[in-house]
């Protein structure tokens, strides 16, 4: 176990690396630069910079570097003092925008992992136990919709109907009396339900193929002779499912979400630009816009950083709960 | 199986021993179920999926979308582009069967539109007039000239207006007048075609990668998979953004649509080449493969003629697929204003003049008739695919 553990960590390391070379090949890819933008718009603006002025922009921002000493210089602030570098646009530290927006992320991303668990579970135990039957092809054709239609469109339906039918704008996570409130048992509450509809939404994209994985092991393994054993000593039928078919067609379940996570963090980055959240979404798509490099950089660098724990988490869990698992690992990896 | 009795006639060594066993008449009677070891794999796997009748019919309503993509030229009524600034944000037009009483006879008309001006607001209304008729007719001249798929030009529109000039929008109208119908029907053609061409490219590269990490094993199946994995656990929206944040502004639109769809294949191929992984593994240890290389059968030949036919059908089923989840990657893409840009027509992008709440408030159909688009297409591609994995096994156990 501590074997599998020490090499799964060591090539998640080697992944975060890569990824962050990634990332800053990413914000480098842009012709030009943060400067050039500022330029382009004081020229629309109707000012000009004289070329002294952007000369001085650029050593101050490390623009007129080499790429490796951007790179070096960026990690290295990252690494040694958690200095994610400056944001041009906000005209801050980006650490600062990063640590304001990311918890409303994690919380939504939580949310709607949390939604899209219970969901897959509750349905794939019903189609699976119920195969066949009309509930089974109704709850089965609502998860393909769920994975059918766009995230972005879902929440636009629903700011639609909320606004023409409920007389509510829908945006932030607050509601207006809340928006400037301390800290209190009611903002959290609050919170939750503002919060519920964009994790619905997002959840309803990874639904389907979890419940299509949950009705297959669920159906296999109810066909064992072990589940009619059970039944014919009595026991109970709920009992009897929970107890052992449903505890044996977790695993895969466990392991899925791993995968899950990407795209969660996918849906919270759309439907957040669309809904105007306070999370990394919207801020990462004006970072892009404006080529405000560091600022999107660190913003994708988190992000995957974030999915790799997840998936390393759910590797783990599943070794732990799994024995074949570990064994399967340690061979693929020889 | 069970023992056999009696000699066995020549062409019965390819059939199941159940088969060799009963008359002549009998294998006839029971062809459904018996002949399964004489018909090719094919036809098995065809038989299988016409069982699964949402698929069969997911398969005809894509035949039907990529039709109305190769005919979009006569089935739309306007051109893309075409806009008209007297008729903004109209709202869809009723058809109706009538005779006006003026001698035009009886068939179908339009209505057309009046104009009211609001005193206090100014805002203009746009509401159907009940005594202006326009006469709609089939395959009409609209003058508005195409080349009919290359071959030929002609203005006829499969279903259009009589007079050139009258107002047509069965699914109403943008901010600039411009006809939601036309531009829907333009738009299957780039949003259907970017799926199928990003699916192509993302396949050379999965079965190229997947078929040597499951065919050599060893370090070169371990690098390739830590690749794979690598692509896997980025969140490919916010990668896909960064990536499509890259590509010049000044491109030609149609470099756009090049550059994105490569985009879209080099993040989307890590679950066909899984896929593609997973069964070349469990397929080279099958008797005919080990048979085949004891020949002395070079590897490349192995994998090309012995493996890769056998893993058609799943690849099909992959394929399948990986096209809505691409349509919808586009979409998404285009909607954030990062993906195709307006002079091209693709569903997302007719979604971006969805982006604004108050004109979907004043025109639902801006963000209704480009959705309803999507939902049609990519539900009925994954049922397809998932009805295509069903029969892809054609030998599995009876479901």
């Amino acid at each position: 176990m501590l074997q599998f553990m020490i090499r799964r960590i060591g090539w998640s390391l080697l992944t975060v690396w890569l990824i962050s070379l990634v990332c800053f090949f990413i914000i480098q890819a842009p012709p030009g630069d943060f400067v050039s933008v500022l330029m382009a718009n004081a020229e629309a603006d109707g000012r000009r910079l004289t070329a002294q002025q952007v000369d001085v922009l650029r050593e101050r921002y490390n623009l007129d570097q080499p790429w490796y000493a951007q790179y070096w210089a960026w990690i290295w602030g990252i690494l040694t003092e958690f200095d994610f570098g400056y944001s041009f646009r906000w005209n801050r530290p980006a650490t600062d925008v990063i640590m304001e927006h990311l918890p409303f992320t994690l919380l939504l991303a939580g949310g709607s992992m949390f939604l899209t668990w219970i969901i897959a579970f509750g349905i794939g135990i019903y189609t699976a136990v119920k195969r066949y039957s009309i509930g089974d092809y109704f709850w089965t054709f609502v998860g393909f919709i769920g994975l059918s239609v766009p995230n972005f469109v879902l929440a636009l339906v629903f700011m639609y109907v909320a606004f023409r039918y409920f007389d509510m704008s829908v945006g932030g996570l607050f509601s207006p009396e809340y928006v400037e409130a301390d800290w209190s048992a009611a903002r959290v509450l609050d919170l939750l339900q503002n919060l519920a509809v964009p994790a619905l939404i997002i959840a309803t994209a990874g639904t389907a193929g979890l419940i299509r994985i949950t009705r297959a092991n669920l159906s296999d393994e109810l066909a064992q002779p072990y589940v009619m054993a059970a039944r014919a000593r009595g026991q109970r039928e709920n009992v009897l499912l929970m107890r052992y078919p449903v505890r044996a067609a977790m695993n895969p379940f466990i392991s899925t979400i791993g995968y899950a996570i990407p795209s969660v963090i996918s849906g919270e980055v759309i439907v957040s630009s669309v809904l105007s959240l306070p999370t990394t979404g919207p801020v990462l798509l004006g970072a892009l816009r404006n080529q405000d490099m560091y600022l999107a950089g660190s913003f994708l660098l988190i992000l995957g950083v974030l999915t790799v724990i997840g998936t390393v988490i759910s590797d783990l869990v599943l070794a732990w709960a799994d024995p074949r698992v570990r064994r399967q690992h340690s061979g693929a990896a020889q | 199986m069970t023992t056999l009795e009696g000699p066995i006639p020549e062409d019965s060594f390819n059939r199941d021993a159940d088969n060799a066993e009963g008359s002549q008449g009998e294998q006839a009677a029971a062809s459904s179920k018996k002949d399964v070891g004489t018909r090719s794999s094919r036809s098995l796997v065809w038989r299988r999926f016409k069982r699964h009748k949402l698929a069969v019919v997911s398969l005809w309503i894509i035949v039907g979308v990529y039709l109305i993509a190769i005919f979009a030229d006569v089935i739309a009524p306007r051109p893309a582009g075409d806009y008209n600034p007297d008729y903004p944000y109209v709202a869809p037009q009723s058809i109706t069967l009538t005779d006006p009483g003026d001698g035009r006879g009886f068939g179908l008309y339009v209505h057309g539109y009046t104009q009211e001006i609001d005193p206090v607001s100014w805002n203009r209304y746009y509401t159907q007039d009940p005594d202006e008729l326009h006469k709609l007719g089939f395959f009409v001249s609209s003058g508005h000239d195409y080349r009919f798929l290359g071959l030929f030009t002609t203005d006829r529109k499969l279903f259009a207006p009589q007079e050139a000039d009258a107002p047509f929008f069965l699914m109403g109208a943008d901010a600039n007048g411009r006809d939601i119908f036309s531009r829907v029907v333009y738009g299957t053609q780039v949003s259907m075609s970017i799926g199928l061409i990003g699916v192509a490219l993302s396949l050379v590269i999965g079965i190229t990668l997947g078929a040597v990490a499951g065919f050599f094993r060893g370090p070169i199946d371990a690098f390739i998979q830590r690749i794979t994995e690598l692509f896997m656990s980025l969140p490919s929206i916010p990668l896909w953004m960064a990536l499509a944040a890259a590509i010049p502004r000044e491109w030609g639109p149609l470099t756009i649509y090049f550059a994105i769809t490569v985009l879209l294949s080099l993040i989307g191929w890590t679950s066909l080449s899984r896929e593609v992984r997973g069964r070349v593994l469990s397929l080279r240890s099958e008797d005919y493969v080990v048979a085949a290389r004891l020949d002395g059968v070079s590897r490349f030949r192995v994998i090309r003629r012995h493996i890769l036919p056998s893993l058609t059908s799943h690849i099909i089923a992959s394929v399948t697929l990986a096209v809505p989840a691409m349509i919808l990657a586009e979409t998404s893409l285009s909607f954030l204003g990062l993906g195709l840009q307006p002079p091209i027509v693709s569903w997302g992008v007719l979604l971006q003049e969805a982006q604004n709440i108050r004109s979907v408030i004043t025109a639902p159909w801006l963000l209704i008739v480009p959705s309803a688009a999507v939902v049609i297409a990519t539900l009925a591609l994954n049922f397809l695919g998932d009805g295509l994995r069903d029969a892809a096994d054609p030998y599995g156990g009876a479901r």
